[in-house]
Formats: structure tokens, C-alpha cells, sequence
């Protein structure tokens, strides 16, 4: 099987955050979660960057090195997915992960956190796929129905792209090579210990 | 003639049209070496990454209202895995089997410490029952609080293969709960205890005698430094439980309301001191725990009925008991059954 993985070509990145939105509402992500969010690198300055990132799906992912219920699981895809059922909310991912991924609602006292939520690559959780109950936790599994992440398949400047990693990477790279240019493979590197032009 | 002034126009602008189309055909290479090149100055993932000191992180900008979003990629995440993962697990069990291997070697060589003098069958008050609520307090807080810490870093590996993930799951649930809410008395217990005990745990000249002499925990049958009402010891444990009562309490407090520090790196930051703090803690607690108990003889007494036996007060706490037989409040020596003090 192929292995997934999500690229953000910043160079073709408008901000226009319709992957964001695209997300939120695929998924009706509770208020105040953002499983993906675009960063804006030198706002305002010359060679300004912006970058949409979620959950980069690692291979040997933090976040399941560190959960002390052990809820992570990797699909066959190289999905990163996690049990809502067994998550505490104690925040241990969301300490480890490079990429922020990790979001909670504060549902608990004190304004503490509730049980973590975040990315699925549209590939919702482990129940039985696109089932209500996956949808009430993990939103969607386009994945189950053959179709890639909303927020790549609706980017409009195709600059965030989803799907086998060696075919979009290739897809970058040839991007570079007919423009001469490119800022890198944005998270590659710590996710995936790629070379980010290779 | 209009038509001649034209010509003449035409044919003075002529060479000057002449000069700008050259200007123009010459200026073209010049323009493609200025020409846009986005990639001149565009941010580079590479520069950027290499460029981060230990424990920076890529942040940007980002327009939705949780500011921690900006923050694009923090590497420091991997060490933190590593504390986690690879070093806490040796902090932990180092110093936790660690002083336990310690107690069970004292116990084989030193025996249970003895009351030299026998029973005297006379007993004197030692911590009055608001004393003993709190020291009762603090510690069911604290074992509660230790085992539900240690079943976040350890659980994974030594309990949930013998109950399986989903029961696992719903007891550290369960255990996250408690950990959150017990931590209030624990620290109101701690509060209290920092406000009775103070002035009997003022570090002063008999404690470097105790010291000296090892408190007596290696003379078998033999000498114990006169102590007022704490001696050496005791008063190390009285300030091991304030001092890593509160770095728990400061450490956790931002944990618990994660919201605070405001940032990944300041939690990260505080996860590692409540973590590592809570290791020696509850290593400094079993000794506390053993002496207290099976390492010596009518110790537990003092915080179980709160009457110790009076020869038991005079091997310990010689100056102690002569000030509260002075003021009436222990018996005196001549109605006491066995021999000697010392």
C-alpha cells in the first residue's frame, strides 16, 4: 500500500486558509479546534512564506512514543490515528509533537483538557468506517470512500497536496525544477527524516 | 509649411527615436538579471530549521485566535519524547528501586531499630490529633498522587499488557481524575504542615552533631545524639516534603491549568520538573515511610495513637522530653518502669 503523507508547496500557498475552513467544516470540528491552520512565515517581509499545517501523519510518530495509554496506531497507509475511547486528555502529545497537531476541548474543570482531537487524514478513527459514531468522534473517512483529504483536494492553488508520498513528492520536485525555485518540503524533515528537495 | 515643420520634427526625433529603441535592445539583458526571482529571498524550511537554537521553534503568523497555532514546527518536541521515553524511566526506577534495594539492605544488616531501653509502658503525647489530620492528609494525598503518577510514566509498559488497553485506559482515567483533585488537599495539607512544624525544624548546632554520628542509624545497641522535639533527620524530611512539596505543587499547578505558561516550550519545561521532582520525592517518601514504620520500633506510634513510649522519646528525643516534662506534659522519669536514660 502506498504511503500517505500531506506536502504544503509554500511557494503556491495564498493564505486563504480554504483548507481550514474546508476542514472544519468536513469534519464539524467543535469550536475552537483547528486541525489544520496555515502559518504565515515572515509576515509582511520580503520572501514571505505561508504554510498550511496539520497533523504531518510522522513515521515513528512523537505522539504515540509518548501517550501513556498507548491510543495511537499507524493504518497501513502510514495514517496516524488515535483512540478517543482511551485518550485521558493529558496532554503528553501535544507536548511532543513538532508539528502542534494535538488539539483539546477544554471541557474539564478548570478549564482542563478533554479528550485530544486532531488531523485523521479524512480517515476517521477506529471504529467501523464512516459509521455515525466514527463521524461524532473523528468526522469523516473520505479515505473509506476512495477520496483524498478535503483540505488538499480543494486547495485551489494545488499548493497543498495529499496522497502517496513518492508521487507528490515527485510532483514538487518537478514543480522546482520548471520554476527554479522552491522554500522545501515544510515539516519533511522532522516527520519523515526525508531529504527536503530529494 | 506644416507639413515640412513635421518633416523636420521627424527628422530631429529620428536619431533621438533611434537612441532609445538601441537604449531599449541594449537594456534587455540588464532587465533579465533584475528580473523577479522569488526564490532570491523566500524563507527556506532548511535555513530556518538549521538556524534554531535548542528549544526555538518555526512560528509565524496565523489569523484564527489561538496564538499557540503560530507556532509551525518545535523540534524541541523530540527531546522532550526523549526525556520521556528514555530518560525518566531510568531517573524513576533508579531512584525508586534504587532506595528500595537501599531500606531492604538496612533492614537485613541494621535489623529493625529497637527500643534499647524496653517499653517503659509510660506515654507522652507527641503530635496532638490536628497535627496527625494533617500529616494524614498530606500522605493519602501523596500516595494517591505517587501512584497515579507513576501509572502515567510507567503504566504503559508494566500494567496495561496485564489488564489490556480499554480497562487500562479507564483506570488512568480515573487516576488523572484523582491526580488533579487530590492535589488541592495535598497542597492545603502542605500549607499546614509548613505553618505547625516550622519552628520545631530550624536547622541549629545539634543537627551537625546528629549528622556527625549518622542520627544513631548505624550504632546498633548503642548512642543516640540528644534531639530536641525533630532531630537531623527528621527535619531533612520535614524540608524535603515543603521544598519538593512546592516545586509539585508550582509545577503541577501550571499543568493543571495548561493555559497559563501560554506556551509548548514552557510546558514541556514543567512537565520535566514535576516529573523529575516526583522521582526523588517519592524515593525520600519510602525512606520516610520505612523509618516510620517497619524500620524501627514504636515510631508509628507518634502518628498513629500520637502517645509515644516514653523510653522510646528519651533514645530520640532527649532535650524534647526533659522541656515537656518541664512544663508538665510528660511523665517523669522516677514513675517510668525501666532503667536509665542514657
Amino acid at each position: 500500500m502506498a504511503r500517505v503523507k500531506f506536502l504544503c508547496d509554500a511557494d503556491r500557498c495564498i493564505e486563504c486558509n480554504a483548507c481550514v475552513t474546508a476542514c472544519k467544516n468536513e469534519h464539524e470540528v467543535p469550536w475552537g479546534i483547528n486541525r489544520r491552520r496555515v502559518v504565515t512565515i515572515n509576515d509582511g517581509k520580503p520572501g514571505e512564506r505561508s504554510v498550511s499545517m496539520a497533523c504531518m501523519h510522522c513515521t515513528d510518530a512523537p505522539c504515540a512514543a509518548v501517550c501513556p495509554v498507548s491510543c495511537f496506531y499507524t493504518t497501513a497507509d502510514g495514517v496516524v490515528l488515535h483512540s478517543k475511547d482511551l485518550c485521558i486528555g493529558c496532554g503528553y502529545c501535544f507536548y511532543a509533537c513538532p508539528f502542534g497537531a494535538p488539539q483539546y476541548p477544554k471541557v474539564g474543570n478548570f478549564g482542563s483538557r478533554g479528550k485530544m482531537d486532531k488531523c485523521t487524514y479524512c480517515a476517521g478513527g477506529p471504529e467501523a468506517d464512516s459509521t455515525p459514531a466514527e463521524y461524532a468522534k473523528y468526522g469523516a473517512n473520505r479515505l473509506a470512500e476512495g477520496k483524498l483529504p478535503i483540505c488538499a483536494e480543494m486547495c485551489s492553488t494545488k499548493s497543498l497536496l495529499a496522497g502517496d508520498g513518492a508521487i507528490i513528492a515527485e510532483i514538487y520536485k518537478e514543480r522546482v525544477m520548471k520554476r527554479g525555485y522552491g522554500s522545501g518540503m515544510w515539516g519533511w524533515k522532522t516527520a519523515y527524516s526525508d531529504s527536503p528537495t530529494g | 509649411m506644416p507639413g515640412s515643420l513635421s518633416n523636420l520634427k521627424f527628422a530631429v526625433f529620428k536619431p533621438l527615436l533611434a537612441a532609445l529603441a538601441l537604449l531599449f535592445v541594449f537594456a534587455q539583458p540588464a532587465a533579465a538579471q533584475i528580473s523577479f526571482k522569488p526564490t532570491a529571498e523566500a524563507v527556506q524550511e532548511d535555513k530556518l530549521l538549521n538556524a534554531l537554537k535548542e528549544g526555538d521553534k518555526i512560528t509565524g503568523r496565523v489569523s484564527i485566535p489561538d496564538g499557540n497555532a503560530a507556532n509551525l514546527i518545535q523540534p524541541a518536541g523530540r527531546d522532550w519524547r526523549d526525556f520521556q521515553r528514555s530518560k525518566l524511566p531510568w531517573i524513576g526506577g533508579i531512584a525508586i528501586l534504587g532506595m528500595l534495594a537501599v531500606l531492604a539492605i538496612f533492614l537485613m544488616v541494621r535489623g529493625r531499630i529497637r527500643v534499647e531501653n524496653g517499653f517503659s509502658g509510660k506515654t507522652m503525647l507527641r503530635f496532638a490529633s490536628f497535627e496527625r489530620f494533617t500529616h494524614w492528609l498530606t500522605a493519602s494525598c501523596f500516595i494517591v498522587l505517587a501512584l497515579s503518577g507513576l501509572n502515567v510514566s510507567f503504566g504503559r509498559t508494566l500494567i496495561l499488557p496485564l489488564f489490556g488497553a480499554d480497562a487500562f485506559a479507564a483506570m488512568s482515567a480515573w487516576a488523572k481524575l484523582a491526580h488533579n483533585y487530590l492535589a488541592f488537599p495535598f497542597m492545603l495539607g502542605l500549607a499546614i504542615m509548613f505553618l505547625i512544624w516550622i519552628k520545631d525544624n530550624i536547622p541549629g548546632k545539634l543537627d551537625i552533631e546528629w549528622i556527625k554520628q549518622g542520627g544513631g542509624l548505624f550504632s546498633k545497641g548503642g548512642h543516640h545524639t540528644p534531639a530536641k522535639r525533630f532531630n537531623a533527620g527528621q527535619k531533612g524530611i520535614f524540608w524535603i516534603v515543603i521544598i519538593g512539596g512546592v516545586l509539585m505543587s508550582v509545577s503541577g499547578w501550571f499543568l493543571l491549568f495548561p493555559y497559563l505558561p501560554g506556551n509548548v516550550t514552557a510546558l514541556q519545561f514543567w512537565t520535566v520538573i514535576h516529573a523529575v521532582i516526583a522521582m526523588l520525592f517519592i524515593a525520600a517518601m519510602l525512606a520516610h515511610i520505612y523509618i516510620g514504620s517497619i524500620g524501627m520500633e514504636g515510631a508509628f506510634d507518634a502518628m498513629g495513637t500520637g502517645e509515644v513510649d516514653l523510653n522510646w522519646a528519651k533514645e530520640h528525643h532527649a532535650i524534647w522530653v526533659k522541656e515537656q516534662q518541664a512544663k508538665g506534659e510528660a511523665p517523669s522519669d522516677s514513675t517510668a518502669r525501666a532503667v536509665p536514660a542514657e
